[in-house]
């Protein structure tokens, strides 16, 4: 049994059906990421984790404990919100120490807590700043203590890092998981940027219009997609139409070229047509033994991208992208000009849906 | 190129000024002439000497101050709950709140008489402390457009909403987060809120006189029946409680938590060490 258990969670407003039929388990100190675009329904499920949304129907339970119906305050969940939301009228202390003073600590209990959280996220020094004073990085730092010190079952985190800009983004994300690994919290983390989510994750939890499309490690999200949205949502994607090639079920043709894939396939529709996905970084500009699949065609664009040149040709009627590193001893292909690109068969996955 | 003097504004603003302050210092001057032949407080003194002055003003208070209380205590979670919950309804409450503008105070001491007189239900009008809650009420009433339009605009400077839900879900309840997060945060709306509600329930007359209750505004006019340098006196010393009320509205207003109550050197260490 899962720490946190979500099942077959809807939700809808009014007519609206937000999230349809949700599933997931999450064990203890694991940290999940709901990674997708906007209007997926990320939040409504964070809200409904939290008891600030009823689900339409559905169970949610933590700790084995069936929590559908219980408020919001008595749930133990630890909430850090994209735009900050400490207390204006409380200094950095006393927005640590609300959850605390809530729960009847002693004084000198809330002293200790609230000094360990600051020694936590590195803000000793500014224990009696207002939030007005204090920089974005440093607000959500201090929002992540304050959801902290109480001692949540369950700590949710929705876009946290979205206000902030590139730096600190990075650097606190990484903080943020340090200090999540350290007091092995159960965490659930809503962004719809995939690099973050792929840096930080135990779990990756893809959704698409309310549903969970897939949910795995980055690595198995990355690396085997479940359905074309995801491949196509995380990373980028090439997306060849192809035709299975009559009764051998592991010949294909796309892009001007034959292939034997890997596996047989298996979402061939009447005619014969599937779709082939295929990583940018698995093409090659160089042919060697193991890249047994080679297009050929005209080179369309020529991007620099700073360490690497991504390269688009036409490639029997499909654009294929391809990045080739920006080494001085390597001159890139110009426009108009035929090339080969290389790569092996199996980085070619069928893509359903 | 120069910028010209702005003549034509400036003599408008001065005539505006002119209008304003020439009969205030006329009053003013007025006030100070009551021993014959030369100039003093004594008007003033004559003011502060008078029993009635001191029983009316401070009934007034008093009276003003539950209002502001009672007031408050409806408002705030009224403008909070609207604000969260029911957000379409929010033009229905603030045209609620604005009708006292709309219908004459008479109006209202008129229905109190008929509601709750000697033959009604509850003959509040009967007992002094029944007429005392009468008038009170009607001074609650009187300062809703001002009382919910100040903590209704607090409430839109901040994020009630997502702080609520910090609060909830650091395990704070509806009263508590209301009492500890909405309430301390809207303070200052709640306070200019005041201030304007004791402004005008000090000096008020309608209903105070129709319910018979010894009030400051029914004084006044009674004042200024009876004598001459008095009321120029009570006039000027209203007109600066308004302006120190106004002041003390601005000092509320922009202050920063955290922030000194006057503006001396901020001397709060930025920086515990
Ligand atoms: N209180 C509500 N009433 C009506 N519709 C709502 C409400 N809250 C959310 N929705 C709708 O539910 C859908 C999902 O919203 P949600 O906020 O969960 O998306 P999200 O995945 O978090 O998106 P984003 O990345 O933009 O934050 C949206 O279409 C939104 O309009
Ligand atoms: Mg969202």
């Amino acid at each position: 049994m899962s720490f946190l258990s979500i099942s077959n969670a809807v939700k809808s407003f009014g007519s609206n059906t937000v999230v349809k039929g949700f599933d997931l388990g999450v064990d203890k100190g694991e940290f999940v990421s709901f990674l997708g675009p906007s209007g997926c329904g990320k939040t409504t499920v964070l809200r409904m984790i939290a008891g600030f949304e009823g689900p339409t129907s559905g169970k949610i339970s933590i700790d084995g404990r069936d929590v559908t119906e219980l408020s919001p305050n008595m749930r133990r969940i630890g909430m850090v919100f994209q735009a900050y939301a400490l207390f204006p009228n409380m200094n950095v202390f006393g927005n640590i120490a609300f959850g605390l003073k809530v729960a009847g600590l002693s004084k000198t209990e809330i002293e200790s807590r609230v000094n360990e959280m600051l020694g936590l996220i590195g803000l000793t020094h500014l224990a009696e700043r207002y939030p007005y004073e204090m920089s974005g990085g440093q607000q959500q730092r201090v929002a992540l203590a304050r959801a902290l010190a109480p001692k949540p079952q369950v700590l949710l985190l929705d876009e946290p890092l979205s206000a902030l800009d590139a730096k600190i983004r990075v650097s606190l994300r990484e903080e943020i998981r340090a200090i999540q690994r350290k007091l092995d919290i159960t965490t659930v983390f809503v962004t719809h940027d995939q690099e973050e989510a792929m840096s930080i994750s135990d779990r990756i939890v893809v959704m698409n219009g309310g549903r969970a499309d897939q949910i795995g490690t980055p690595s198995e999200i990355y690396n085997r997609p479940a359905t074309r949205f995801v491949a196509g949502f995380v990373g980028t994607l090439n997306v060849l139409k192809a035709r299975a090639n009559g009764q051998d079920l592991q010949s294909v043709s796309a892009g001007g070229t034959t292939m034997r894939l890997a596996q047989p396939v298996r979402t061939a529709d009447a005619e014969g047509k599937l779709s082939l996905g295929l990583r940018p970084e698995a093409i090659s500009l160089t042919p060697s033994e193991s890249r047994d699949v080679s297009f050929r065609g005209e080179v369309k664009a020529v991007n620099f991208m700073g360490s690497v040149i991504r390269i688009r040709m036409d490639a029997g009627g499909e654009i294929i992208s391809f990045d080739m590193f920006n080494t001085p001893n390597q001159t890139p292909p110009t426009i108009g000009q035929l090339a080969s690109a290389h790569c092996s068969s199996s980085d070619i996955f069928e893509l359903s849906q | 190129m120069m910028k010209r003097f702005p003549l034509y504004p400036m003599l408008a603003a001065l005539l505006g000024a002119t209008f304003f302050i020439l009969p205030l210092v006329a009053t003013f001057y007025f006030s100070l002439k009551m021993t014959r032949g030369e100039l003093g407080f004594a008007a003033y003194q004559s003011v502060f000497n008078s029993a009635a002055f001191l029983k009316t003003i401070s009934y007034s208070t008093v009276a003003s101050l539950v209002a502001i209380l009672i007031g408050a205590i409806i408002v705030v979670p009224t403008a909070y709950w609207v604000r969260l919950k029911l957000p379409k309804l929010r033009p229905v409450v603030e045209f609620i709140s604005l009708l006292p503008l709309i219908l004459p105070p008479v109006v209202l001491v008129f229905g109190y008489i008929r509601l709750f007189g000697s033959n009604s239900w509850m003959p509040l009008t009967t007992s002094t402390l029944g007429t005392d809650v009468l008038l009170v009420m009607g001074y609650v009433v009187l300062s809703m457009p001002y009382m919910f339009r100040a903590v209704d605009n607090g409430m839109a400077a901040i994020d009630i909403s997502t702080l609520s839900e910090a609060a909830q879900s650091l395990g704070a309840s509806r009263v508590r987060t209301i009492v500890s997060v909405i309430f301390p945060n809207v303070r200052a709306a709640i306070i200019s809120g005041a201030f304007l509600t004791f402004s005008i329930s000090l000096g008020e007359f309608v209903l105070a006189s129709l319910l018979n209750r010894p009030a400051f505004g029914p004084y006044l006019v009674q004042l200024g029946q009876d004598r001459a340098y008095e009321p120029a006196a009570l006039a000027i010393m209203s007109f600066g409680f308004t302006w120190c009320c106004m002041a003390l509205m601005q000092v509320f207003a922009t202050r920063k938590p955290g922030q000194r109550w006057l503006p001396f050197p901020n001397s709060r260490p930025a920086t515990r060490t």
